[in-house]
This record gives C-alpha cells, sequence and structure tokens, in this order.
C-alpha cells in the first residue's frame, strides 16, 4: 500500500500509537522506518540526525527493533538461541549471552526461561522472546506491529506493564493496533493515519475512543452487538463427540479434540472463545472435513455428513472463512477472478457443463461467469482493487478478506464457519463483516464463529462456549459475560456455566468490566 | 466506500469516475504484462549470448564466428527439418514433466517411463498384424498405458508412503534400465541382428505417416505433439480437473481447504504424466526404427526437464524451446568441423536454461512488486480524488 505525505515524530521515552484502517499504510510506513522497503521520497531523522536505511541490519545499527505480528521464530530451538541467532558477534553463544539476556529481563521483567523450548511457550512469551531480540541487539526504539491481536485481556495487561517498564528505562515504543480502548490507556501520544496519510495527531487525554474512530475512518465506530435473537429450534449443525488426537512435535499422541459435541440452530450463531491452540482450528477443520475424526458424528441440516470430503460439504452448503486467509483460502499468485472458483469449482457460476456435453469428457469451468461474478463481488463487498485480475497478493489484507467474505456468502451457506473472521480487518470493513453475517443469520443462516476478540465473540454470538485443551468446558450467556470472566476460563481457572454476578472472580474483575459495558 | 449522506445521483456519479478508473488501469496492466512477458525471454536471451560468447572466448576461439556458422547452417532447409524432427519427443518429453511441475511434482522418471512404455509397445506390435488404422492406436495406447503405470508406481508410493516423487522416479528409471535389459535378450522378447538386440520389426501396416518435405520427410507424429499440446492448454487452463490441478500447484493446503483431495490428484497427475511420456518414444518407434533396440535413443525424459523450465511450463514456450534444443544439437555438430570444442553446445544449453530460470524469476518477482505497489498508488489517488468531494464523512 502506498503512503504519501506522512508526517510523525516520536518523542524519546515514550510509547506512540499508531492508528488506522488497515490498508491505511500503516504497515508500509513501518516497513520503511524498519529498512524493509524503501521510501521514493522523505526523510527519516534519528535523535536529530538523517538516516538512510537500505536494510532492517541498517535498522537495527541505528537502534530500531521490531516486533512482527507474526512472530518470526525458530520453534525448535531455546529461548537463548533464538535470541543470539544471528547476533552470535554481540555477546557470543554462551555464557556472556545468557548473562546479557538474563539483566535485559531482569531489567524489563521479561520473566525470561532461556533454556526454554520456544514451541512449549504460549504466545505472550512468545511475544517476550521477539522485544527481547530486539533489546538484546541494542534496541533503543521498539516497534510492535498489533502486539495485542493474539492475547487475553490478562496478557494485554502484563504487556502494557512491560511497556510501561521500556518507557521508564528511557526506551520508545512505537505501537500499532486497531484497538482505541488499548490506545488510550496504553499511549502517551497517538497519530492517525487514513489512506496512506496522517491525518492527526493526538493526545490520549483529550480523545474518547468515538473521537479516535471518526478520524480514522470518517464515520462512527461499528459495534458488533446484535441484540435481537434469531435463533429457532431447527438444528442445522450437531456435533456429537468429536475426537481427534494428533502426534505433537515430541512423538507424543495426544487428543487435541476430546469430545466435543454442539449443536447449532438455525439462525443462530455459536461463538467459541478460547486462547489459540487448544483446539479451534482442529475442530474447523474436522468439520470441513479437511481432518477425519477418530470418533463421533456430524450433521448437518438432517443429513450425516460425517464421511463425506471436503468438497462434498461445501457443495451441502457450509461455507469457510479460514483463519489464515493465506494458506488456506486464496491462490495468493492467481488472478482474483481464479480465486473466485476456488472452493466453488463445482457449483454455478464458475460450473459449465461436460466438454461437448458429452458425458465421460472433462467438465469444464465457466470463466465467462468466474469473471463477471468476481466483478459483481468486488463491486458488492466494496473491495478496493484496481480490477479482478490482480493477483490476490497485491491487495492489503482487509480486501482480502472482503472478498473471501463475499465468496463464500454468494454461494448462500446453510452453515458459515468464520474462523477470526474480522481479524487484521479495517474498522469499516469490519462493520462490513459483521453486517454480512447478520443480515443472512436473519435469513436462517447458522455461524461457528471462532474469534480471538473476545468483544465480537460476545457481541455477535447468540451463544458463547469456552474450548479449553481441546474440550468445551464452559458456557456463558454474551448479554452478560464479560471479556475477563471469559479470559480466566479461556487460561483454565473457570469452567462451568459463567455466571456473571455469583461467581467470586466478578468482585476482582467488577469496575473494570462496569467500565468496558 | 461508506455512503453516508450520498445522494443517488452522486453515487451514480462515483460509479461511473470509478468504472473508468478500472478501464483505464486494466488497459495499463495489461500493456504491462505484455512488457514484463518480454523482458524475460529477451533478457536471457541477450545474457546466454553474452556468456556464451565470454566461454567460446575463453577457449582461444571467436564467438561471432561460431555463431554465424550456426545461423548458416541451421537454416538450411535439411537441418530445419532434422530440427523438427528432433523437437518432435523433446516437447513431448517437456510436456510429461511439464504436468507434474504445474503442480510441484518433479517427475524426474519421464525417461524410464518412455523407455519402458516403447519397449512393451514395440513388443506388443512386433507381435501383432492388424490393419494399421487398429494396430497404431493399439501400439500407442500400450506406451501410454504402461507409461502412466510406471510413474503412477511413483504416485501411490507418496501418497501412501511419503515417499518423495524424485527419489522413486530416479530409482525407476534404473529399474526400467533392467527390466528392458532383461527381456531384451534372444530366448525372450527380442531377436539379434548383427551385435543389437531388438525387437521383432512393426509390420508394414503399422508405420506411422510422414509429411514429404525437401530433402527428407517431416515425422507425421508431429499431429501427437500437437495434440499434447492443445490437450495440455485447454485441460489445464479451461476444464474443473486443470484448476484443481494447478490450484495444488500453487498452495497445497488452499486446494485441500477448496475441497480438492490432494492425494487423489498426486497420483492422476503421476499416470497423466506417465501416460504423456509414453508418448515420448513414438516417433522413433513408429516414424523411424520400427523396433526397441539396444539403440533406442535415451536421455530424452532429461531433455525434457531442461525444455520444460525453458519454456516455462507452457505449450508455445515449450514448443519454442524444443526448437532451439533442435537446433543447437544440429549445429553443434557443424561447429565441431570447424574445430570449435564438440561441448560448447552443451555449455551453451546449460548457460541458457539458467540464464533463463534467473531472467524469469528476477522479472516475476519485479512485476509481483510493480503490481503491489501499483494497486497501492492507484488506490490512494482514487481514494483522494473520491475525498475532494463534499460528501463521504458523517
Amino acid at each position: 500500500m502506498a503512503n504519501r505525505d506522512i508526517d510523525i515524530a516520536v518523542r524519546r521515552g515514550t510509547v506512540h500509537a499508531l492508528v488506522g484502517e488497515n490498508g491505511a499504510g500503516k504497515s508500509t510506513l513501518m516497513k520503511i522506518l524498519y529498512g524493509m522497503q524503501k521510501p521514493d521520497e522523505g526523510t527519516i531523522s534519528i535523535n536529530g540526525e538523517r538516516a538512510t536505511l537500505h536494510s532492517p541490519a541498517d535498522a537495527i545499527a541505528r537502534g530500531i527493533g521490531m516486533v512482527h505480528q507474526h512472530f518470526m521464530l525458530a520453534d525448535n530451538l531455546t529461548v537463548l538461541e533464538n535470541t543470539v541467532l544471528g547476533a552470535e558477534g554481540l555477546h557470543g553463544i554462551g555464557g556472556r549471552a545468557r548473562q546479557r539476556i538474563m539483566e535485559l529481563s531482569d531489567a524489563y521483567q521479561l520473566g525470561i526461561r532461556p533454556d526454554e523450548l520456544v514451541e512449549d511457550l504460549g504466545v505472550a512469551d512468545r511475544q517476550r522472546v521477539e522485544i527481547l531480540k530486539a533489546l538484546y541487539r541494542g534496541a533503543r526504539t521498539l516497534i510492535l506491529d498489533e502486539p495485542t491481536a493474539v492475547l487475553v485481556p490478562q496478557e494485554v495487561d502484563a504487556l502494557f506493564a512491560n511497556l510501561r517498564e521500556l518507557k521508564a528505562e528511557g526506551l520508545t515504543v512505537v505501537f500499532i493496533s486497531h484497538k482505541l480502548g488499548e490506545v488510550l490507556s496504553v499511549a502517551d501520544a497517538i497519530t492517525v493515519i487514513r489512506r496512506g496519510t496522517t491525518v492527526a495527531s493526538v493526545s490520549p487525554g483529550e480523545t474518547t475512543p468515538k473521537q479516535l474512530a471518526e478520524l480514522m475512518v470518517g464515520s462512527e465506530l461499528p459495534t458488533p452487538e446484535t441484540r435481537e435473537s434469531t435463533v429457532t429450534d431447527a438444528p442445522m449443525l450437531t456435533a456429537e463427540g468429536l475426537r481427534l488426537s494428533a502426534t505433537d512435535s515430541d512423538g507424543v499422541v495426544r487428543a487435541v479434540l476430546d469430545g466435543v459435541s454442539f449443536t447449532i440452530h438455525k439462525g443462530e450463531v455459536l461463538g467459541i472463545a478460547g486462547v489459540e491452540g487448544n483446539g479451534q482450528a482442529e475442530l474447523v477443520e474436522a468439520v470441513m472435513g479437511m481432518r477425519t475424526p477418530k470418533d463421533g458424528t456430524l450433521t448437518l441440516d438432517g443429513a450425516d455428513i460425517t464421511r463425506l470430503a471436503t468438497r462434498g460439504r461445501r457443495e451441502g452448503g457450509i461455507g469457510y472463512i479460514p483463519e489464515d486467509r493465506h494458506r488456506h483460502a486464496l491462490l495468493l499468485e492467481a488472478p482474483l477472478w481464479e480465486n473466485r472458483i476456488l472452493g466453488h469449482a463445482t457449483e454455478p457460476p464458475n460450473a459449465g457443463g461436460r466438454l461437448f456435453g458429452i458425458p465421460g469428457l472433462p467438465r469444464l469451468l465457466a470463466l465467462r461467469g468466474a469473471r463477471t461474478d468476481s466483478a459483481r463481488i468486488v463491486d458488492a463487498y466494496d473491495v478496493r482493487t484496481p480490477g479482478i485480475e490482480v493477483t490476490a497478493a497485491s491487495l492489503s489484507g482487509g480486501n482480502q478478506q472482503k472478498f473471501i467474505v463475499g465468496r463464500e456468502m454468494s454461494h448462500r451457506p446453510k452453515l458459515l464457519i468464520a474462523a477470526h473472521p474480522t481479524r487484521g480487518v479495517d474498522v469499516g470493513a469490519q462493520a462490513q463483516i459483521w453486517d454480512q453475517i447478520r443480515a443472512a443469520r436473519r435469513e436462517g443462516l447458522a455461524v461457528l464463529l471462532i474469534s480471538a476478540d473476545l468483544d465480537e465473540l460476545i457481541g455477535l454470538s447468540d451463544t458463547l462456549r469456552v474450548m479449553y485443551r481441546g474440550r468445551l468446558v464452559a458456557d456463558a450467556d454474551p448479554a452478560t459475560v464479560t471479556p475477563q470472566e471469559l479470559g480466566s476460563a479461556m487460561t483454565g481457572t473457570a469452567s462451568g456455566h459463567l455466571e456473571h454476578p455469583d461467581t467470586p472472580q466478578d468482585a476482582a474483575w467488577g469496575p473494570a468490566s462496569e467500565e468496558e459495558r | 466506500m461508506n455512503d453516508l449522506g450520498e445522494t443517488p445521483e452522486q453515487r451514480a456519479l462515483h460509479r461511473h469516475l470509478e468504472d473508468r478508473y478500472w478501464l483505464r488501469l486494466r488497459g495499463r496492466f495489461s500493456k504491462e504484462k505484455l512488457i514484463l512477458a518480454l523482458a524475460a525471454p529477451v533478457l536471457a536471451i541477450v545474457a546466454a549470448l553474452v556468456l556464451s560468447s565470454l566461454v567460446i572466448a575463453a577457449s582461444g576461439k571467436d564467438p561471432l564466428h561460431a555463431f554465424s556458422v550456426m545461423i548458416d547452417f541451421g537454416s538450411k532447409s535439411d537441418s530445419q527439418v532434422w530440427i523438427v524432427n528432433k523437437a518432435i519427443p523433446y516437447y513431448l518429453s517437456a510436456a510429461a514433466v511439464a504436468i507434474g511441475f504445474r503442480m510441484k511434482l518433479f517427475n524426474i522418471g519421464v525417461d524410464g517411463q518412455y523407455r519402458v512404455a516403447a519397449f512393451f509397445a514395440a513388443a506388443v506390435g512386433g507381435a501383432l498384424a492388424l490393419p494399421g488404422a487398429i494396430q497404431i492406436p493399439i501400439i500407442i495406447l500400450t506406451a501410454m498405458a504402461v507409461g502412466a503405470v510406471w510413474a503412477g508406481i511413483a504416485g501411490v508410493l507418496k501418497t501412501t508412503r511419503g515417499v518423495s516423487e524424485v527419489i522413486t522416479t530416479i530409482m525407476l528409471n534404473s529399474i526400467a534400465g533392467s527390466l528392458i535389459g532383461y527381456f531384451l535378450s534372444e530366448d525372450k522378447l527380442a531377436v539379434k541382428d548383427g551385435n543389437l538386440f531388438h525387437t521383432t520389426n512393426l509390420p508394414d501396416s503399422s508405420h506411422f505417416f510422414t509429411i514429404p518435405t525437401d530433402p527428407k520427410p517431416i515425422y507425421g507424429t508431429i499431429v501427437i505433439a500437437i495434440a499434447v499440446g492443445l490437450a495440455y492448454w485447454f485441460v489445464l487452463g479451461r476444464t474443473r480437473f486443470g484448476f484443481d490441478l494447478r490450484a495444488v500447484g500453487r498452495s497445497e493446503p488452499a486446494a485441500a481447504a477448496s475441497g480438492v483431495s490432494v492425494k487423489r490428484m498426486v497420483v492422476t497427475s503421476m499416470l497423466l504424466s506417465g501416460a504423456v511420456a509414453g508418448l515420448v518414444g513414438m516417433p522413433t518407434l513408429l516414424n523411424v526404427s520400427y523396433n526397441y533396440g539396444t539403440d533406442f535413443p535415451a536421455g530424452i525424459g532429461f531433455t525434457g526437464i531442461a525444455i520444460a523450465l525453458l519454456g516455462r511450463n507452457h505449450p508455445i514456450g515449450m514448443a519454442l524451446a524444443a526448437l532451439l534444443w533442435g537446433f543447437l544439437e544440429r549445429t553443434g555438430i557443424r561447429l565441431e568441423f570447424e574445430d570449435y570444442a564438440q561441448e560448447i553446445v552443451e555449455v551453451m544449453q546449460g548457460i541458457i536454461v539458467l540464464c533463463v530460470v534467473i531472467a524469469y524469476e528476477t522479472v516475476r518477482r519485479y512485476g509481483l512488486r510493480v503490481q503491489q505497489r501499483k494497486v497501492g498508488e492507484e488506490l490512494s489517488a482514487r481514494a483522494a480524488g473520491t475525498n475532494d468531494k463534499p460528501e463521504v464523512s458523517a
């Protein structure tokens, strides 16, 4: 995405937040600041000195460190090994390196255990390793790209405590986020980017989330709330005792789905909360037919689909918005219109007849139909692209996601599996996607919603379940539950029916949750 | 785009402006595509010429003279016929390899597949004496079936046991050689002819037609190559099966999530690749030797890999690459007479493949970057354009 006329000044020893829609140019700006991309025009000054950054190595040499949204760690190495990897020249790879790591860990209270394997660490710990890596390389300015997207509320608080620690030591933090509440609570200064330019610089004391949102999109902040219930009695998807085991990297077989049962009715959104890696991805893949459970049955609209292959399930009316759109929903190097066909090659408007209409000859694609319908989706779902011939990779994340949602919704699914449907998507697109889900739900769509965004889960779902270590351990009423209560169940400290006024945790979280509501 | 507060007229105007933008962009993208498409081969040819010249010059000879000898000799009419006939099996071999390449399967075993296929087809053909209209199809179908089975072994091993097709196809090449050696003896499927063993000659009725040209005819099996090229283009680009196959090649997880059975696709495409590989021996068998002997040409399967790379798996690109290969081999013979080292042509072939692969990859990456930047620029320009209007905003 292009940037033009970006003016941003970050003072030393502050936390500076950068907010803006996806595709607004935040990522490009970050890449420029970290030397991954070169600006066509304009200058960067560090400590008053003009700097030209040709590569991340230049940026690191000038004390800029980056924590990417997707962690760049080698799973099969220890924390110590990951930290020194590529920086062996600084303090060697042995005792001195370990000493330096522990110094940094103590100074900023990162709680690092250097000999732990990265694959055994949770998301929050991995993030701290990324921060440590940057500090180890001498970073005085840290860039964090959407650091809270993968964290539960308690972990976000811990991260913010770390950031304040860094700030107190005179480090500078540039912090990117969509979550305006968080931005206001941790930032000392805020810069808003819209469509590639800086539109405002505000201080958190003088602004509200609502005003910030208006600056970002030029309209009101959308909320995911759906309060009028459309839930019916007719079951659409019934899962009965799903069991699935997988072999982990140590060769140990463990249950990733352990007797999962649920029913989604027509017009119902079932939300599943859980820290990533507790079986949500496997559940989705089991329902899609990409993994075969060793036990259990799946019934879609009265028909047993347990033995049906993925294509049959899709034809049977399951729409799929996967968690990792690059991996599971797009052919990145193929043009948009070919991506229109992906997953729906057997259905109109993409499917043609057989060659010469003779049975037994190959089935044709209706290329014109696919193109026309791609153009319609681009139009109807406001996918910002110059055309349908560009590769999917050249669109921004939010626009890719709008195209995917459009594609899946175009086939009028009976059941929609939406895994993190608005992850990495700007507020405007988020509102649109929520609207789409709500509208289809009114017409009897059943939705299996997986999300790490608890506000989204609470706002959209009719029923909430919490998944922990492959089991559905708790349920909650989205009308009364708070993100904090869900957070406790997600980390395994609460189970059963999460009832708001009676639980003891409520006392601790009460004031905060009052604010939230 | 947010349409809060937009009147229908403003909306219509926007639509109109946007449509115009799209048309312009579409035109621009296609022109750019054309330039990029030409840039890669031009870059590759220039680089290959320069590097080849350096190699020839380093061997103490005059590169320009070498090129002029090649062009003079290569453009003679008997050379042209020779080149076309040589290119037919090369093209078939490249197509067989390319089917695998399109879904990221490396069928290194085309060499063994076509030899086994040609051998059994020759044995079957030599044992029958039917009218040509029946026997020729039988021979061709036998070859395709045997080639498919031989490649299919690798496909099944990959899907059931997870063995890399690179390993199995290489090993199957070697097994193919031994298998043919075993059957190619007098008491089995062969007859002795001087120092050579070969299968019984095909009856005259099984000789494929030729296209009379001066001074020598072009093999009629060229129609098989053309048919394979057309089918390759049509099946991959226009059919559901072809889409599924390309989807697996582009992204296996995305294809699986879209409902393609990746395992079945691996086996199917190996079978197809092997069936086409089975055709590679047909020009020789049906137009030249009429039997499979110890002197049957080997190594075309590996040439096919180079040609598929050179032709970028494109049906026309591979045809040009096959002709270029034939040209180099033909003119290489001549260079020897002119006192150039015989290996110079092989060096040039290697240089060309390397240059093409590097040039295309460079241009592809550059093109992707340009496109991404363009999309971004145009969109922000468009956004800026619509922003100037008084509407959008609450």
